[in-house]
């Protein structure tokens, strides 16, 4: 039994999910994520990467198999990020960040107070006025991620969050993550094409098969819990992609 | 400003001109076509137009509030579900085919003569863009941002007010943008069948001027129904630009 406010953690067994047309996303998914963990889906375009995630928020349900969230489910619990920033465009960013506390009836003073913080915690403060169609990608992005964190959400779910963005954006938004994740009781799972993307943000690995996806191989990173910029010019790194990369090539991508 | 103001007024200047100068060199009779400086005279006679206006744009406005209100309900309604879309929007579209001539007579039955059955003509003639385009928005929230309201629990109805409401916004305008020029169509139609002749607006102004030959006063007549349409349009149009004007881009480098 989970205590609350404790991480979530996941246990799936034989998920699978078959969409009309008789079209097998996934078959077969065994997945195990304990509590506070940072897991990153690798998998080929198209493979079911979003499905499970869906699955995995409660989204959508699946046709086989078990799908275990251990913890309390109460909205708030668990946050998503898409793949795009989908912020609401006459919100401002401090009112798109608050949405969630509202949705869940948090009183006004108090929303407005937790929303500020985190987006200053996104390092937004000086934009918390503006609208979305005035912010960059990068920004969008950002509101984005404090709108998914300002619940304190024991589970957040990311779906190729930073794909549309240049490389220097990306990489700041995996360090902000990064930091988010070590400042709070929250379990990670995120999924990406990327596999340096992987590599440098996830503490362990999943490689899905292409469709009908299966976990094809469990890998735990061989590196330090403090990453820089530095590391992903190391050996180490690099020999951690290769074992990736050859855990994709395996999966049929 | 002065760029965008001076070509269609220096347009409108010439046009007078030569309409005044031709009419009067070729002789034509007032009531075929009387010159612009008769038109501009027939405002100032006492064929009532100041009271007209009143009471046309009193209606107009009643109408349009009308399709406005009723039209968005109707448009909530609809996109309540697939089931009652499929079953009543057909319908709706009767609501733009039928001949508003030919049924304000019911209009006068059901409603009596006067403001209440003409508001009615111009609630039919008006309603239907309101209806097409709020549903279309309605429709086309974007499905991540329903799912982002389902995950945190939002009810129905919140959903609607927080979500696809607001989403619907800019369709909705150019619905009631539609809809503001409808509405004085239909509200001078509805006159010309169910109008009060004691409490005469434009549309009785014309149908008396055009018995008379009082072609001057039916012009004049017709200017101010236009202006009037063109005030409820720009009202309109500044309402929307006020609305989203900071998220939309449709309005993005608007005035």
């Amino acid at each position: 039994m989970a205590t609350p406010g404790a991480a979530i953690g996941i246990r799936a067994r034989g998920v699978r999910r078959v969409f009309p047309g008789a079209v097998t996303a996934l078959d077969g998914v065994d997945l195990d994520v304990a509590p506070g963990e940072l897991v990153a889906v690798l998998g080929p375009s198209g493979c079911g990467k979003s499905t499970l995630l869906r699955l995995l928020a409660g989204l959508d349900r699946p046709d086989g198999g078990t799908l275990e969230l251990e913890g309390a489910a109460e909205p708030g619990a668990l946050a998503c990020v898409f793949q795009d920033a989908h912020l609401l465009p006459w919100r401002s960013v401090v009112a798109n960040v608050a949405l969630p506390l509202e949705l869940a009836r948090v009183a006004r003073p108090e929303r407005l107070r937790r929303a500020r913080a985190a987006v200053e915690e996104v390092g937004l403060a000086d934009a918390a006025l503006r609208y979305p169609a005035e912010l960059s990608g990068g920004m969008r992005m950002r509101v984005s991620l404090a709108r998914a964190v300002v619940t304190r959400p024991r589970l957040l779910l990311l779906d190729e969050p930073f794909a549309a963005l240049d490389e220097i954006t990306r990489q700041r938004l995996d360090d902000q993550l990064r930091a988010l994740h070590a400042d709070r009781a929250m379990t990670v799972v995120f999924v990406t094409h990327s596999i340096a993307e992987a590599a440098y943000l996830a503490d362990r690995a999943l490689v899905l098969s292409s469709r009908p996806a299966r976990v094809v191989v469990e890998h735990t990173l061989d590196l330090p819990r403090e990453r820089t910029s530095r590391l992903r010019a190391e050996a180490r790194f690099a020999r951690e992609l290769g074992v990736l990369m050859q855990g994709l090539e395996r999966s049929g991508a | 400003m002065t760029k965008k103001i001076l070509p269609p007024l220096v347009a409108l200047v010439v046009l007078l001109a030569l309409w005044e100068v031709l009419v009067r060199a070729l002789a034509v009779p007032a009531f075929l076509l009387p010159p612009p400086s008769a038109i501009a005279a027939a405002f100032g006679s006492d064929a009532g137009l100041g009271r007209a206006l009143l009471t046309t744009a009193g209606a107009a406005l009643v109408g349009f509030g009308l399709a406005a209100t009723l039209g968005v309900l109707a448009a909530i309604a609809l996109a309540s579900s697939r089931w009652v879309e499929r079953a009543l929007y057909p319908y709706t579209v009767f609501l733009q085919t039928v001949p508003i001539v030919a049924i304000a007579p019911l209009l006068v039955i059901w409603f009596g003569p006067g403001l209440r059955a003409v508001a009615v003509a111009a609630l039919i003639v008006a309603v239907f863009p309101v209806i097409a385009n709020t549903l279309a928005g309605l429709r086309s929230v974007d499905p991540a941002l329903r799912d982002l309201f389902r995950l945190y629990g939002a009810s129905r109805f919140r959903t609607l007010y927080k979500l696809e409401l607001p989403a619907a916004l800019p369709q909705l305008v150019t619905g009631l943008r539609v809809a503001s020029g409808l509405a004085v169509i239909g509200t001078i139609v509805g006159e010309f069948v169910a109008g009060f002749s004691d409490d005469a607006g434009l549309g009785i102004v014309i149908l008396s001027a055009y018995r008379q030959l009082k072609t001057d006063v039916l012009f004049a007549a017709v200017v101010l129904a236009a202006l009037l349409g063109l005030a409820l349009f720009a009202a309109v149009d500044l309402a929307g630009h006020r609305l989203l004007r900071r998220w939309h881009p449709s309005e993005k480098g608007a005035p």
